[in-house]
């Protein structure tokens, strides 16, 4: 029935009104007050103690002598730290990953749409455009908290692990150490981050360029460059998520961990592309965008919901299944270490990233319900920062983490700063790319 | 499906486009179409013909409800309370160890259930021929529409000529 829908103007310029300006900014400054208060909260002296003999008993409860060492060894480099210090910097680093993930998934997302030639996704092809412009900066603040905070996070760091012979050396540590060690990790991080940002910044001056020109060349050149992004994401997604999640806990590894990660990434990204897109609807832009596309974007989120479930779970059941001390070590930590504080963020990851969006966008007319993509993608995006909480917390921050206003209030400002570039972005070409070649057909995009 | 019976005008049309378009103009000019047959879907017919909505999806969800609580009854009963057994060290009734045949039969139940459920309903079986019934040159390259004479208040002059009018090439007629 295509044929009988009117098309809505094509023609939309965003603007990034002084009214959501200064409410990001009341957003950002809300978050930066909880920050202070969250450091003022976490530097009373007394709520330590607690905390360590918890560790004490994580200790005692995986009873295994090597990993018991491994763990006190890498405790008793950290203590003369401040311990709200290292909290500051594991919640700058699980914000930076998860902000970094969902920028470059909008790379991604592009990519793939135009290494398949898809045409329903070109109309609103903007929005995951607009996103991956928040890169330099999660980028640059990695950078920094690698540089200021990476031996508070990454037990890899110390040098004396290394030490053959010495009281802290580490023979697994040592094995691995042609990888994970200083310069590599940085400059695998620095490689990370320009290839990413560099590649986009090509494929968004195409797609401007495309929307003065028109032809189909510039289209051609966008293929051939999102098929080479995807060539070097499906390496770098998986040694990133190796590198920034995995190596905290430095002895433990998982053969899935580069596509848990990227599942997580992905469908947090979908999530944020779909919320875009639903809130620009609800301010009168993206008119042209029905409720096919609706549709298609919820059944993506509800997919890859169920892959990254399937994924985590896979994860969890061989090394629940085999129970091999220095793989158990991961989920018990979670489970009973540091005084079972991330059994909770644990369960409720699966129930937000899992359940919530399974239960929530199973039935057909829910899809294109703003309501109810509103709420499916909220829980996702909040979902998987909890996924990354979990990730990265137990072994950085450990006993010292917590979550109250220092995580909030990161999370915040971090939302805020990334709304305010991706609402820069979209202010600066309009709204629908017009020459796009698959506009066409994306405009009459029917599922039935 | 419903019931076969009396006097049928079959419009037999060359194209889907054509189709497609006779449909909401057939209705409009106040013919009640039964249905349509075509060698592949057609986009956007269902609205056309104005069919209610499936509730196949309702029945799919009931089913897979099923699976999931036979298949986790069975591993229960059997591995934990019949005759409990320790499988890897793990209790004998352990949830996550359940969750893949869980899975399983919860898809396996589902997909059955549906594949029935659309056979029944549809009145679909190696020995039925529903759809040849009109002209069987709907299963090659015509798109057959059936309109029940009895069910319409126009008479069979008017309906066949709105039919000619709509494109079709052929009207026939089939009793049964």
């Amino acid at each position: 029935m295509a044929s009988a829908h009117s098309i809505p103007s094509i023609e939309e310029r965003f603007e990034f009104t002084s009214g959501a300006k200064r409410n990001l900014i009341i957003g950002g400054a809300i978050g930066a007050a909880l920050v202070v208060v969250g450091i003022y909260l976490a530097a009373q002296p007394g709520g330590h103690h607690e905390a360590e003999a918890a560790q004490g008993a994580v200790n005692a409860i995986t009873g295994h002598a090597a990993t018991a060492s491994h763990e006190a060894a890498g405790h008793a480099v950290e203590e003369h730290h401040v311990s709200w210090l290292t909290r500051i910097w594991a919640n700058l680093w699980v914000n930076a990953v998860y902000f970094t993930g969902i920028s470059v998934i909008g790379m991604f997302f592009i990519s793939y749409n135009y290494l398949a030639q898809a045409g329903w996704s070109a109309v609103f092809k903007r929005v995951p455009e607009a996103m991956p412009a928040f890169l330099p900066i999660t980028g640059v603040i990695m950078l920094l908290v690698f540089i200021f905070g990476g031996h508070d996070l990454f037990h890899w760091t110390h040098a004396e692990v290394y030490e053959v012979g010495g009281p802290e050396y580490d023979e697994v540590l040592a094995g691995k150490h042609g990888y994970l060690n200083t310069p590599f990790f940085v400059g695998r991080m620095i490689f990370y981050f320009v290839a990413w940002y560099f590649m986009w910044r090509k494929i968004r001056q195409f797609s401007l360029e495309e929307d003065q020109i028109g032809g189909t060349e510039l289209y051609d050149k966008s293929i051939r460059l999102g098929t080479a992004f995807l060539v070097i994401f499906g390496v770098t997604s998986s040694t990133s998520a190796w590198d920034f999640v995995m190596s905290i806990d430095p002895h433990w590894f998982s053969t899935m961990f580069g596509w848990y990660t990227l599942a997580s990434w992905h469908v947090a990204g979908l999530a944020v592309i779909t919320l875009a897109v639903v809130m620009l609807r609800e301010r009168g832009y993206l008119k042209a965008v029905n409720s096919s596309h609706l549709r298609d974007l919820g059944k993506f989120v509800f997919a890859w919901s169920i892959f990254w479930a399937y994924v985590w779970f896979c994860q969890f059941l061989l090394i629940y299944y085999a129970n091999q001390p220095e793989e158990i070590i991961y989920f018990i930590e979670r489970f009973r270490g540091h005084g079972s504080i991330f059994k909770a963020p644990f369960f409720i990851t699966l129930c937000l990233n899992f359940f919530l969006p399974f239960l929530v966008l199973m039935t057909r007319d829910s899809k294109f319900t703003h309501s109810i993509l509103k709420v499916a993608c909220w829980g996702v995006i909040i979902g998987h920062y909890m996924d990354f909480y979990t990730n990265i917390m137990p072994g950085s921050a450990g006993d010292t983490a917590g979550f109250g206003p220092l995580e909030w209030g990161f999370f915040l400002v971090f939302i805020c700063g990334f709304v305010w570039s991706m609402a820069t972005q979209l202010e600066k070409a309009n709204l629908i790319p017009k020459h796009h070649p698959m506009l066409e057909e994306s405009l009459h995009h029917d599922i039935a | 499906m419903a019931e076969l019976s009396g006097k049928y005008l079959v419009g037999v049309y060359d194209d889907d486009d054509t189709v497609l378009h006779a449909v909401p103009r057939l209705r409009k000019a106040g013919v009640k179409i039964q249905e349509v047959y075509s060698p592949f879907p057609i986009h956007g017919m269902d609205d056309a013909l104005g069919h209610p909505r499936t509730r196949i999806g309702i029945a799919a969800f009931m089913f897979g409800v099923v699976g999931c609580c036979v298949a986790l009854t069975l591993m229960i009963w059997t591995m934990g309370i019949d005759w409990p057994m320790i499988v890897g060290g793990k209790d004998s009734i352990s949830l996550p160890n359940y969750i893949p045949i869980t899975f399983e039969l919860t898809v396996l139940f589902t997909a059955f259930g549906m594949v029935t459920t659309f056979f029944i309903s549809n009145g679909l079986s190696p020995a039925a021929h529903n759809h040849e019934r009109f002209d069987v040159r709907a299963t090659d390259n015509k798109f057959i529409m059936a309109i029940n004479v009895g069910r319409n208040s126009m008479s069979e002059d008017e309906i066949s000529r709105a039919l000619r009018d709509s494109g079709a090439e052929e009207v026939n007629i089939k009793q049964f």
